[in-house]
């Protein structure tokens, strides 16, 4: 059989700080003033990296495919290219029969118009024809459950009816190849399990092929025959999924910050009158790491440097889940003696935090060193800021017990249980 | 079977129309959900493409018409700078408009494949639509006015239409590309359209200027089709043959260069926006 996708060595290069800033026209022409001979090259000339390196991969009609791996990996850049919204560096890919990629839940919903409308909209922008959408609509609004408000502009909606219709709208979609990017993030279990189920008929009932990336892994479980494993850029694994999730565990590489450059090379905010000068991140054999089970310790080690005298030292380590953008999951204070912050001095932390209320997932991390006292007065002091290292650290649950979305585990007894009565 | 190759783009080819032609539906989708929106909060409505080119037309008529005098080659003045502004109204509202269709579509660009050039043309044809009401009040002013029609100045306006569309359409495309990496060109456009309209002759007839002038007014294609506009309605024929065409190159050249700049830089909007 002809496969109905094909990947030939396929590669994409990207300037590093992947998205190219834009520029004021200004600065071009005030370049073009201070530097009159220089050619104006586009973007930055920074150094450039891979993406993606020579992909190969083929997939049959009807097989459902998994995409894992972390966070920069490269897998979102492989399903942009082959939904055709960025160009390959070089390769080629073949896709035989039609595509509907959904990269993203809601794109192009148009707040203002009602329920009614936004599905002729939202349906036309994913490659419907209008009389496809007439001869779905009803399909659709069924599916999203929200027959009572589908003459209501969207904004009036929660956010779970707005999930629900977007994901009907792109579930109904029918196209013979249907490239999914970490749908479920968004939405409720009963969402994500209704999502599920349905892109699981599109797969075994219709017959469909299905490419799905996804941190859900037991939703990749669940759908997939194959999984694909992808790591820097490289495809490191192609095969049973249940192989595929073990490499993907087993990724005990440590986030070794003096081989990525250390954390000089970081993007970073403050003042700089206090630096940070390393960052190790340690488990609880004192080895470098960044996969962590549940309950685990987790040791920071911190050195910083003291460039000018200051008044108060404080220490935060954010964690944000990669899932929910930017909610701030943990805040170490620390603070630090005064007596010791002195011009050339130089100190360091160690700090351990348990890993007990936390749920399994990946967080990126940020550290902050500041004074708080001055932010008690609505005037912080930012000394030093690290945005975020290069990669997050996973937290796995060894029992792998499915809790489903969310970030926080509540610490919980039962007092009366019922069921002798 | 559709099938479908991707390989690393190429920016020398123009338009591809037969896929423009398989995404026709999603063209009018845009331009009717632009409509759409734009008057779901206002509450004028539709009356108010009726109400800007009318309040111009009197405040032009009142300052240019009765105390400048300005003469306007036999038509009464109203009906004069109605006409022009009509077309000019056209033309800026789809220049301005499409100058900040890509960012103003974020999400789409970089969510979704579609042909890209499909989001500023759609905003032409939402701007055609106003401007196909404000033609309806053009020609009740016009009748008020007594003024008569020839069938020649039908056909005029079907060609004044292809010209301000190829260059409203062709420099939208510019300027929306250039928009994507040089944010201010956004604050430029309105300022650059206020002085056009000085540069164009809409408020004066191109006869008041001098000869060897309005050889390099001709230039600016809004200049020929507004000019030939008013000579068609007034004689029947076209008096300055020769601007028009000057108009007419003008316009395919600046409509292909729309084209080719937005060909080259197309293939990194997903990664600068």
């Amino acid at each position: 059989m002809t496969p109905i996708i094909e990947v030939k060595g396929l590669s994409k290069k990207y300037k590093i700080g992947e998205a190219q800033p834009y520029l004021t026209l200004r600065d071009t022409l005030a370049g073009l003033f201070t530097h009159p001979f220089q050619k104006i090259k586009e973007g930055l000339q920074k150094d450039e990296f891979w993406a993606l390196k020579d992909i190969n991969f083929t997939v049959e009609p009807g097989e459902v495919v998994g995409i894992i791996g972390r966070n920069g990996a490269g897998k979102s850049t492989l399903l942009k290219i082959l939904s055709r919204i960025t160009p390959p560096t070089s390769g080629e890919v073949i896709l035989r029969g039609r595509v509907g990629s959904l990269l993203e839940v809601g794109t192009g919903f148009q707040q203002e118009l009602t329920g009614r409308e936004n599905i002729f909209l939202n349906g036309a922008i994913l490659g419907m024809s209008q009389s496809e959408i007439k001869k779905k609509f009803n399909e659709i609004v069924d599916f999203a459950e929200i027959e009572k408000f589908i003459n209501t502009p969207v904004k009036h909606y929660s956010s779970g009816m707005y999930m629900r219709l977007a994901f009907s709208i792109a579930a109904h979609l029918d196209p013979d190849i249907l490239i999914v990017d970490e749908v479920l993030a968004v939405g409720d279990i009963e969402f994500q399990e209704k999502c599920i189920g349905k892109m699981d008929q599109i797969a075994k009932k219709e017959g469909k092929t299905v490419l799905f990336v996804s941190h859900n892994l037991d939703a990749i479980r669940k759908l997939c025959h194959r999984c694909i494993f992808v790591n820097q850029g490289e495809l490191v694994f192609d095969g049973q999924v249940s192989e595929a999730l073990d490499k993907y565990h087993n990724l005990h590489e440590s986030i070794d910050l003096e081989s990525e450059g250390g954390i000089s090379k970081l993007g970073r905010r403050g003042s700089g009158t206090i630096k940070f000068t390393s960052i190790s991140i340690l488990n609880s054999q004192g080895k470098k790491s960044n996969f962590f089970n549940l309950n685990d310790k987790i040791r920071f080690k911190i050195k910083y440097s003291i460039l000018n005298t200051v008044q108060g030292l404080n220490l935060i380590i954010y964690f944000y889940s990669t899932k929910a953008e930017k909610v701030v999951l943990s805040e170490i204070r620390q603070e630090i003696n005064p007596d010791k912050i002195k011009k050339g001095s130089k100190g360091e932390f160690i700090i351990d935090v348990s890993l007990t209320n936390i749920l399994p997932g990946e967080y990126n991390l940020q550290f902050w060193l500041g004074d708080r006292a001055a932010l008690k007065q609505n005037h912080p002091i930012h000394y030093d800021y690290i945005d975020k290292l290069y990669r997050p650290i996973m937290i796995h649950d060894p029992e792998n017990t499915d809790l489903g979305s969310g970030i926080i585990l509540f610490p919980a007894k039962i007092i009366k249980n019922n069921k002798d009565k | 079977m559709t099938v479908t190759v991707i390989r690393p783009r190429s920016p020398w080819y123009l338009l591809n129309f037969h896929e423009l032609w398989e995404f026709r539906e999603l063209l009018y989708i845009f331009s009717w959900r632009d409509i759409k929106v734009r008057y779901k909060q206002t509450i004028l409505g539709i009356l108010w493409v009726l109400l800007q080119p009318l309040l111009s037309m009197v405040i032009f008529t009142v300052f240019f018409g009765n105390f400048a005098q300005i003469p306007s080659d036999g038509l009464p003045y109203p009906v004069f700078v109605l006409l022009g502004l009509v077309f000019w109204g056209y033309f800026s509202g789809a220049l301005s408009r499409a100058s900040t269709a890509f960012i103003d579509n974020e999400g789409l660009v970089k969510k979704v494949y579609f042909p890209r050039e499909i989001l500023p043309f759609s905003t032409v044809v939402t701007a055609l639509a106003d401007f196909f009401v404000s033609l309806v009040l053009f020609f009740i002013v016009a009748v008020a006015f007594h003024v008569p029609f020839n069938i020649a100045f039908f056909g005029m306006i079907l060609l004044a239409l292809i010209i301000t569309t190829l260059t409203s359409a062709g420099v939208g495309l510019l300027v929306a590309s250039i928009n994507i990496k040089y944010r201010d060109v956004r604050y430029i456009i309105p300022y650059f359209l206020q002085l056009m309209i000085f540069v164009t002759p809409v408020i004066y007839p191109l006869s008041i200027v001098r000869p060897s002038f309005q050889f390099i007014l001709a230039l600016n294609p809004m200049a020929g089709v507004i000019n030939s506009l008013r000579s068609v309605l007034i004689s029947g024929s076209i008096m300055d043959p020769i601007h028009l065409f000057v108009s007419f190159v003008a316009a395919v050249i600046l409509f292909i260069s729309g084209i080719l700049y937005f060909r080259r830089t197309e293939r990194f909007f997903a990664d600068i926006l």
